[in-house]
């Protein structure tokens, strides 16, 4: 695989609650299977827990439920990507890693507005491919509430 | 090595430098006479103004020298160290802490604030000179008048001259040279007469004659007419002298300052011209060494170094007073005192001191040895051992259920090995242990600073600085420390009129003090003040709502509502103490170090704060215990006793309050479960275990748990490195089975079951 | 052979001035903290020529040129008293003590060289 150039993303691509996304490459500093995680008291709902990544302390954040879905119901095939956002860590759990895409810039589209909290907040852009629809995850915006407490 | 890699040493020199400087100058100000506090004083602020010359930090520079000067004055005794002057001299420590960190920073300070200072300093250093203090240079005037002229001190005129060396660089003479031949090359006599000393002092007529020779072209004459008889030459005397002629492009100072270091040593005669005939005599060959047309052999001068001790005669003084006075110069009398027997008062003194300081020498015990090492290399040592601790329990846990336990040989190796994991566990741990002496340090500016602005008058004292603690604990020791240094003095200590019209000494006494007790570092800050307001408080509380307007409540219950999350925030805070920042926001930044804070107070007489924090941040011994089906960790300084509950010791109390009787107090039953959100009931008390834990100020709580699983030391994770702070717990470890257990923040449970909601608790520290 | 220079300071900053220094003009170097380091590196290491501060804790400058001076094996070293006092009283004190020269602080790396070139054979 040659690398791409400055017109060109390379992503990986996830399914979740049926549906396929995809977040920056850059990003993702591991995938591993699911291991059951720790609740933590008093957090919203799409914060599973924490789990053990080698002595670090890794939150997991449901995927699904966070992109306003149904509550994923995790089992052994499920896999949880650590993406590295600044200096902090957190697992995404999802259904499945799909694919590895490198995609011409030109071809990413503007999400539609429809008003949903979903395609508003958390997709930039939507990628076709072949007769798939993948959407590019604003990571950020998902992370955003850790921010705010944190501060 | 670079610059700025030794520009990064010298900041980091000039804390420790300042440190030094601060903690001397408040030992001098509690009567410490030691002259050895005063020379270490002296010392930081001169190595401080050193290394800053070195770096063309001249603010730095001038406002240092102007500071040591003053410190030299006491030092010799000038002007005493009087409380005035220290005041002074303690301001002038904050000042150059600040210069050299704007140094440090790229950035300038408010010249008002040194240019007072100096003013001040400057005073001092001039106002009381004894007048005894000049002689000491008296009986070398005379041989060199010119090197022994009393240096300028004045502020505006310092600039240290460094030598020239020009002497050997073709330097245009700044003076017109008496004697010109028509290429404006002078000529000059130059008599050279060494006196023993100056070979006794490392000096070689051979390197001087050597250095004359880059000056100028030379024509030597070596006299030898003092050469005594070989059974009467003393081998480490100096009988020659040399007659040079020097042709030269440069003036008469340029020879001089070849011979600078030699001048006292010598005699040394320059003088215009020279006679001709003489030189003419002697010029066979001009080129080589300067010695080479003499004829003698000067070898004996160089194996002098070489002369065995037993040589050197015991009446060394009389024989060097003898080449002196051959030689027939009006000097001569003037260097004798020097060598002579009867040797000046201060010179004697001097003797004194350095046989003083030999014997101090000897007395002085090695100072251990150490190394300076990265803190990050020593962080990932400490995170590489707790994965070790963790690995081992780990491994442990895996031969148990696997029940391999049969083999002996595997059950003594798993012993040694978590044996040798603790061992190297402490040892890691103790590498990062530090006093806490740099941040007491600071908290005397502090104090200096809010009594200024309060205009009230305190004495710091401080006991068990060496006291050792994690340096991750020290790092955040400093601020809730300021807040209530800050506190104490605004609040706590009456103003100087009001102590002294209660019969009180003006000057308050704040003591912070710190010592181990029981694996815990204990901290207090104690004022001689008033004492807490109480009727104050307690209408405080009842207007903010915190407690009923006829609720019963003991001293230290009312004592300890200050910390309440609900009673500073909504008083207006002066700026001083506050900074918007209340005593519950001080108790919450100690209890995230795994803290408690309490107080105790009697009116009229004073208020001590006590706060017990944990040795480490990394390491901690805990109950596990089992919750909703979730492993927690409860740290085992919290717990007092555990208890199995009987049905008759459980009584409703409320609506939905539940009351266990321990011996014959009532204590409130806090199901850790529900409070944690992990179930929406309650569970029943007798299906479980109850820990009897103490919290600061609130009393003791009861907390319910399904069942005890065991204690153990666990390795602390941050929760708030990929997360964010949890309500209700402290943080987080990993267990022997991989999976990470929570680890339980009972002082955040106790108050939440009072009725606060942990939610909300959390928002009002989030504010901090 | 290399010229080996002792260095006495108790300034991290100014040892690692001088090392740099002398390191680059080619001399070899030791360094000691004080004074009394100073007469212990100085039996083992056997210089050619000292370089010492004046102010320095548990022995001083003179007391450590003094120490030299009373040890027969080093009495004629040259010793070169690096300092920031420039006035009259401190050179004269160090010279009683038996110091050769003296190089003021800020001290110029070429004057430093220069200086102990002077008083090195």
């Amino acid at each position: 695989m040659s690398a791409p150039g400055n017109d060109m993303r390379e992503l990986i691509a996830f399914t979740s609650g049926g549906q396929e996304f995809c977040v920056d490459v850059t990003a993702v500093r591991e995938i591993r299977g699911w291991t059951p995680a720790t609740p933590l008291p008093h957090s919203p709902g799409y914060v599973r827990g924490v789990i053990n990544l080698r002595g670090v302390v890794l939150p997991v954040m449901d995927m699904a439920l966070r992109l306003g879905m149904k509550q994923t119901d995790p089992d052994q095939r499920h896999v949880i990507i650590v993406i590295q956002t600044g200096s902090q860590l957190i697992g995404l759990m999802v259904d499945s890693v799909s694919d590895i895409l490198a995609v011409p810039v030109a071809d990413i589209q503007q999400p539609p507005d429809i008003g949903h909290h979903m395609d508003r907040d958390f997709v930039q852009g939507i990628i076709p491919i072949d007769d798939r629809m993948v959407s590019l995850i604003q990571l950020s915006a998902l992370f955003g509430f850790l921010e705010s407490e944190a501060a | 090595m670079d610059m700025n890699e030794i520009k990064d040493i010298f900041f980091q020199e000039c804390e420790e430098q300042l440190a030094e400087l601060e903690s001397g100058l408040l030992r001098i100000n509690d009567g410490d006479t030691d002259p050895e506090t005063v020379n270490a004083v002296f010392r930081a602020v001169h190595s401080i103004k050193g290394g800053a010359g070195a770096f063309g930090l001249d603010d730095l520079v001038a406002f240092a020298h102007v500071f040591e000067t003053t410190l030299d004055c006491v030092r010799s005794n000038k002007i005493q160290a009087t409380p005035e002057l220290l005041k002074v001299m303690l301001k002038s420590a904050d000042v150059l802490a600040d210069l050299t960190a704007a140094a440090r920073d790229g950035v300038s300070v408010d010249p008002s604030r040194t240019s007072t200072l100096v003013k001040e300093l400057d005073a001092f250093a001039k106002g009381t000179p004894l007048p005894a203090s000049a002689p000491a240079a008296e009986p070398v005037v005379a041989a060199a008048p010119a090197a022994a002229a009393p240096a300028p001190t004045d502020e505006s005129g310092f600039q240290p001259v460094p030598f020239s060396f020009e002497g050997f660089d073709d330097e245009d003479a700044a003076a017109e040279p008496p004697q010109q031949d028509a290429d404006g090359r002078s000529v000059f006599t130059v008599r050279f007469k060494p006196r023993s000393d100056l070979y006794a002092k490392g000096n070689e007529a051979v390197l001087l004659l050597r250095d004359l020779a880059r000056v100028g072209d030379l024509q030597v004459i070596c006299e030898t007419e003092d050469l005594p008889a070989i059974d009467q030459l003393d081998p480490e005397g100096a009988y020659f002298s040399w007659l040079i002629r020097v042709e030269t492009d440069k003036d008469e100072e340029a020879i001089r300052h070849v011979f600078e270091f030699a001048e006292w040593d010598c005699l040394i005669e320059v003088t215009p011209g020279a006679d001709e005939e003489l030189f003419s005599v002697h010029s066979d060959s001009g080129e080589d060494l300067p010695m080479a047309p003499v004829p003698f052999d000067l070898s004996m001068l160089d194996e002098e170094p070489a002369v065995p001790a037993e040589e050197a005669t015991p009446s060394n003084v009389v024989e060097l007073a003898k080449p002196a006075a051959a030689v027939q110069e009006p000097a001569a009398a003037a260097e004798a005192p020097m060598a002579a027997p009867n040797l000046p008062r201060a010179e004697k003194a001097i003797a004194a001191e350095a046989e003083k300081k030999e014997a101090a020498v000897a007395a002085v015990p090695a100072a251990p040895q150490t190394i300076r090492v990265d803190l990050d290399r020593v962080d990932r040592l400490i995170n590489l051992v707790g994965e070790l601790v963790i690995n081992q329990a780990m491994l442990a846990q895996s031969v148990v259920e696997n029940e391999t336990g049969g083999s002996s040989a595997i059950n003594l190796g798993l012993e040694e090995l978590q044996q040798l994991t603790r061992e190297i566990q402490d040892s890691v741990m103790a590498i990062r242990a530090q006093p806490v002496k740099p941040v007491f340090q600071r908290m005397g500016r502090i104090v200096r600073e809010i009594a200024d602005m309060t205009g009230k008058s305190v004495r710091l004292v401080t006991e068990g600085e060496n006291t050792e603690v994690d340096k991750t604990v020290i790092d955040k020791l400093a601020e809730p420390l300021t807040h209530m240094i800050r506190n104490a003095v605004d609040h706590g200590l009456e103003t100087p009129e009001k102590r002294a019209a209660l019969g009180k000494n003006p000057e308050g006494v704040l003591r912070l003090t710190a010592k181990h007790r029981s694996g815990r570092i204990v901290i207090e800050i104690a004022d001689d003040g008033a004492g807490i307001n109480r009727e104050r408080v307690r209408a405080k509380a009842i207007e903010n709502g915190l407690i009923a307007p006829d609720q019963n409540l003991s001293d230290e219950e009312i004592d300890n509502l200050i910390f309440h999350p609900g009673f500073s925030t909504a008083e207006k805070l002066s700026d001083i103490s506050g900074r918007g920042v209340g005593m519950d926001v001080v108790k919450r930044s100690i209890q995230q170090l795994g803290g408690r804070i309490s107080i105790a107070s009697k009116p009229g007489k004073g208020s001590v704060f006590t706060m017990s924090l944990p040795l480490t941040l990394a390491v901690l011994d805990g109950m596990v215990v089992t919750v909703a089906n979730q492993t927690l960790v409860v740290p085992l300084t919290a717990i007092v006793e555990t208890l199995q509950p009987e049905k008759a010791d459980i009584h409703a109390f409320g609506p939905s309050q539940r009351l266990i009787a321990i011996r014959d107090t009532f204590c409130p039953l806090v199901d850790v479960g529900h409070i944690l959100n992990f179930r929406p009931d309650l569970a029943n008390p007798i299906d479980g275990v109850a820990l009897l834990v103490e919290s600061e100020g609130g009393g003791q709580r009861a907390l319910m748990v399904d069942a005890i699983q065991g204690q153990r030391q666990v390795v602390i994770k941050s929760l708030e490195a990929n997360y964010t702070n949890v309500p209700g717990i402290a943080a987080a470890t990993i267990l022997g089975d991989g999976r990470v257990a929570l680890i339980l923040d009972v002082d955040a449970v106790v108050t939440a079951s009072r009725g606060q909601a942990l939610s909300s608790e959390m928002t009002l520290s989030a504010t901090g | 052979m290399k010229k080996k220079v002792l260095t006495v300071d108790d300034s991290r900053t100014i040892r690692n001035m001088l090392l740099v220094t002398l390191t680059n003009a080619g001399f070899e170097t030791v360094q000691a903290e004080d004074g009394v380091e100073g007469l212990e590196v100085l039996e083992e290491s056997n210089p050619d020529v000292i370089v010492t501060d004046i102010n320095m804790p548990r022995l001083d400058g003179f007391g450590f040129i003094e120490g030299v001076r009373q040890n027969d094996r080093f009495r004629a070293i040259p010793i070169l008293v690096l300092t920031t006092e420039s006035d009259a009283e401190k050179k004269n004190r160090a010279r009683e003590a038996g110091a050769t020269g003296w190089i003021v602080k800020p001290f110029d790396p070429s004057k430093l060289i220069a200086a102990i070139e002077r008083v090195t054979a």
